[in-house]
């Protein structure tokens, strides 16, 4: 085989590097005379069909996956609800993608792999200073699996107390979801509790929250966008009961909002992939940080600083004990693999922002959805936004007409935004589709 | 080889963190556009100019080790070369869409999702599969839920998984994460599992076996078909952890050694990058009798037209969202480069990387015959400290001390993207290292950026951020 046709065969693994007197020489070299004596397959359990996968070379490839995502339509989106995304810059992505990080593996030798090890370190160092709670892991999959493990981990540290996990009402129904999947091997149960134009209803929570609660979940800002106002008082309610106070936010919001540890969380989890990371469909990086308290408790992955031989601060995961590769069944988590790199990505973002730069981004999610909730508020059939709370990134918008209809006749004005209800539209605005929103508006009067 | 890591820093640290960089302080209030008492009242953080970060980032890169610096022979990790055209398929800005946009307008992302859901049936001789777990240890969690789905909707409450001694420790987690007693089953003699001890494990209470094949020695579990049997006539289910699936790519399937359920991982199998511990995407595919019970949403294909659709009884959801994308476009772009041919000679390869490069150490390897990875025994060796002196040899070591059963283990999967240079090179480290002083290999390593580091002391001295470090100080 030639150098150029490796390149495209097809008709073993192009990244096998192995020419066929290099075979040969292996073959020879272990004893046999073709790899197939090296499977110790019995023969009815051999496959020895077609899996029908043809192969494409890379140029083929990437000419007909682009032809297929080409196929999705080219939309602005006002979007978020659990998904956020803001301008990455390109020194994010350039860095992330250099090798050393991206095909390295978890950190098992520290010793060769301190610039990961410090990288995140440096992740939940920045947690620390924007939740001011003291432990913060090195990531969870998403926000929705990071509240499974919170509602988990309260379970464990209240176990003698009860056995309710109280959620808000309002909730993404993913999230209701993942949660109710965690917690389905445990005693515990959800209930909810009710709101109040769109945040906590205090008083009604005041009522919910009982000997039995174990953990009361508050977001803030909500799914739909509104942000809370009396957090430190559901600190004091769950306090009073003996229970955890969760609370569920994301990287950009903690730069500007109350911070979690003054308003008495003791435990934050969500989104820290707003940072970071571009709309990928979902993808996420879940963030988690607690106290003190329950650092044994936590789930998840852990760097500590420590020394080396040569008496230098040098990095290591730390306290494995917690973890399923040593404790198995009585593990704090079954998470083995995370979001490392987008852990990476995100704290390269954070310093590339700096505190100015985070805090003018979270004042744009304010003012941008200031501005446009009073623009569409302005067209005639509309009232937005629904709630009369202050509103981060996205609000809801009341509707005359059937929300649906109008949510098409903007998909075919290359514009998409959730549908809530019949008549209940959400948009969400950020940097990334701010330049949009006059022609958004204009759309929507069309569709009216 | 010679061998020398980068290392920047002074006499008391590395390269410095962020913080030590810049400290930066903001008042919020100030820059706020909401009232007082719903903002914090100070911020801070580091703050880099574009120059600074790119040199500090770029400076922790060259102290890393990463497949594309050398050989990385941790078994079970399955550490093969991450195709660079991947990464520029998933980069596609068309790829970049809200998971709430309607189904009609992302035709291309469903599509492709489909595709794949299709692939990887094929290739575990599955009937369904879910993308949707995030990681390897997400899709077992998945894989024993829609398990215990199955046996409630037949109202066959089940309340033990069985799981092997020398299984991965996620086996165990995820069983008991779902609300199961894990029944631990012990090792047979040749390292295989042991019939009678099977029957003797399984009940009316056996929700399922958990069990991975080739196993964690590498050797086939050649009586899967009695497992099979044992375990079905039992009432409970058999689940494939997919850990070791690349020794079987195209030669053998799940599916058609009496599998019910399996998760795939496909940042080990199917090549997309491990990214320093994740993401990672851990699919679960089922036999027809289980599709029903599977995560919503899936795809589905009508006349052309792709649309997601909640399986009858689903469990609901694993994740937010549908999983980790740009890690499932690079599977599908991997699997599709690679076509039946491919894959069958990427098991073929790495079984006979494996069977190499054990023929070229001195090493004892007490069980076999082993496919794609083998534990080796250090001997009277310590098998971390031989590991810590294989790095000043310029490779990264195997995984070591596991399985437990294997005194000193080294368990080594080279994997197909290894030369014959490259596997000659790790024996040469496994060798050296091993013939090396026991002073030598204690000390070891001096070639890496840091030096043997104490993980003991800092666990005794949890010192998990800068705040932390500066509070000491």
């Amino acid at each position: 085989m030639t150098d150029t046709s490796r390149h495209e065969r097809t008709d073993g693994s192009p990244y096998a590097p192995h020419t066929s007197e290099e075979t040969a020489e292996m073959l020879a070299a272990v004893g046999v005379e073709s790899e197939a004596e090296l499977f110790d397959v019995p023969e009815p359990v051999r496959f020895d069909g077609e899996l029908g996968i043809d192969s494409r070379s890379e140029r083929e490839l990437r000419a007909e996956l682009s032809e297929t995502l080409a196929k999705n339509d080219d939309l602005t989106e006002f979007l978020g609800r659990d998904h956020h995304s803001h301008y990455v810059p390109s020194v994010v992505e350039d860095l992330t993608r250099r090798s050393e990080f991206l095909t390295s593996y978890t950190q098992y030798q520290p010793e060769i792999t301190q610039g990961f090890l410090q990288a995140l370190f440096e992740y939940q160092s920045l947690l620390v200073e924007l939740t001011g709670l003291p432990v913060a892991n090195c990531s969870m999959y998403d926000a929705a699996t990071a509240l499974g493990e919170a509602a988990r981990l309260a379970g464990r540290v209240r176990q003698a107390s009860g056995t309710t996990v109280l959620i808000p009402e309002i909730l993404h129904d993913n999230k209701r979801e993942v949660l109710a999947n965690y917690v389905d091997g445990t005693d515990l149960e959800i209930g909810t509790y009710p709101m109040d134009d769109g945040n906590v209803d205090v008083d009604a929570l005041a009522e919910h929250v009982g000997d039995e609660t174990v953990m009361v979940y508050v977001e803030n800002p909500t799914v739909r966008g509104t942000i809370e106002e009396r957090l430190a008082e559901v600190g004091e309610i769950a306090d009073g009961a003996d229970a955890l106070f969760c609370l569920g936010t994301d990287v950009v919001a903690l730069g500007l909002l109350e911070e979690p540890a003054s308003v008495g969380a003791d435990v934050v989890v969500g989104e820290a992939d707003a940072l970071g990371l571009p709309t990928a469909y979902g993808m996420g990086l879940g963030l988690f940080a607690t106290r003190e308290t329950f650092l044994r408790q936590v789930p998840g992955r852990l760097v500590g600083a420590g020394e080396d031989a040569a008496g230098k601060r040098a990095f290591t995961l730390t306290l494995q004990t917690r973890e399923q590769h040593i404790r198995k069944e009585r593990a704090t988590s079954n998470i083995c693999t995370n979001q490392a790199w987008v852990a990476l990505r995100t704290a390269m973002h954070l310093a590339y922002l700096g505190p100015d730069g985070l805090v003018d981004l979270a004042g744009q999610c304010v003012r941008e959805a200031e501005s446009l909730s009073e623009a569409l508020n302005g067209l005639r059939g509309v009232k937005a936004p629904v709630h009369e709370r202050h509103h981060f990134r996205e609000f809801l918008a009341r509707t005359d007409q059937p929300a649906p209809a109008i949510a098409r006749d903007l998909e075919t004005n290359g514009f998409a935004v959730h549908v809530v209800d019949d008549h209940l539209l959400q948009v969400c605005v950020t940097d990334v589709n701010a330049a949009q929103t006059d022609a958004l508006v204009e759309a929507f009067e069309e569709a009216l | 080889m010679n061998y020398d890591q980068a290392r920047y820093g002074d006499e008391d640290r590395y390269e410095p963190l962020l913080s030590e960089k810049d400290t930066t302080s903001v008042d919020v209030d100030e820059a706020s556009p909401l009232p007082e008492d719903l903002t914090r009242d100070s911020l801070e953080l580091p703050r880099l100019s574009e120059p600074e970060l790119a040199r500090h980032y770029t400076r922790l890169s060259q102290m890393n080790w990463s497949v594309e610096s050398g050989p990385y022979p941790l078994g079970s990790c399955t550490m093969k070369y991450n195709p660079s055209f991947t990464e520029d398929v998933a980069a596609d800005p068309s790829g970049a869409v809200h998971p709430d946009r309607s189904d009609g307008t992302i035709q291309g992302t469903l599509e492709l999702l489909y595709g794949l859901q299709d692939y990887l049936a094929r290739i575990g001789g599955m009937d369904a599969v879910t993308l949707q777990p995030p990681a390897g240890a997400a899709g077992e969690f998945t894989g024993i839920l829609v398990a215990k789905a199955y046996h409630e909707a037949n109202d066959d409450e089940r309340s033990e998984v069985i799981v092997p001694a020398s299984a991965h420790g996620t086996n165990f987690a995820s069983a008991a994460m779902a609300g199961y007693d894990v029944v631990e089953l012990p090792s047979g003699e040749d390292g295989r599992v042991d019939l009678e001890a099977l029957e003797a494990a399984v009940s009316e209470e056996t929700a399922a076996l958990m069990l991975t094949n080739p196993n964690t020695v590498g050797v086939f579990e050649r009586d899967i078909e009695e497992i099979a049997e044992i375990v079905h006539d039992a009432g409970g289910l058999l689940y494939y952890d997919g850990a070791n699936l690349n020794a079987l790519l195209g030669q053998a399937r799940p599916g058609d050694m009496g599998f019910d359920v399996m998760h795939y991982n496909v940042h080990k199998t199917f090549a997309t990058p491990h990214g320093g511990g994740g993401p990672g995407a851990g699919p679960v595919g089922v036999t027809e009798e289980l599709a029903e019970f599977l995560p919503s949403p899936q795809v589905r294909e009508r006349e052309g037209h792709y649309e997601l659709y909640e399986p009858e009884q689903s469990i609901g959801k694993v994740h937010g969202y549908q999983g980790n994308w740009l890690v499932l476009v690079k599977a599908y772009a991997y699997i599709a480069r690679l076509g039946d041919a491919g894959l069958k000679d990427a098991a073929a390869k790495a079984v006979l990387n494996a069977n190499y490069l054990a023929s070229q150490i001195d090493l004892d390897i007490p069980y076999g015959p082993f496919h794609h990875e083998f534990a080796a025994t250090a001997g009277d060796r310590d098998a971390a400290d031989v590991a810590k002196r294989m790095l000043d040899y310029g490779v990264h070591p195997p995984t070591t001390k596991w399985p437990e059963f294997v005194p000193e283990a080294m368990l080594t999967e080279p994997t197909e993207a290894e030369s014959l240079d490259s596997l000659e090179d790790l024996a040469d480290a496994f060798d050296s290292a091993m013939n090396d002083s026991t002073e030598e290999i204690e000390s070891a390593p001096s070639k890496t950026t840091a030096g043997r580091i104490d993980q003991a002391a800092a666990a005794r001295n949890p010192r998990l951020s800068w705040r932390a470090l500066g509070e000491e100080e």
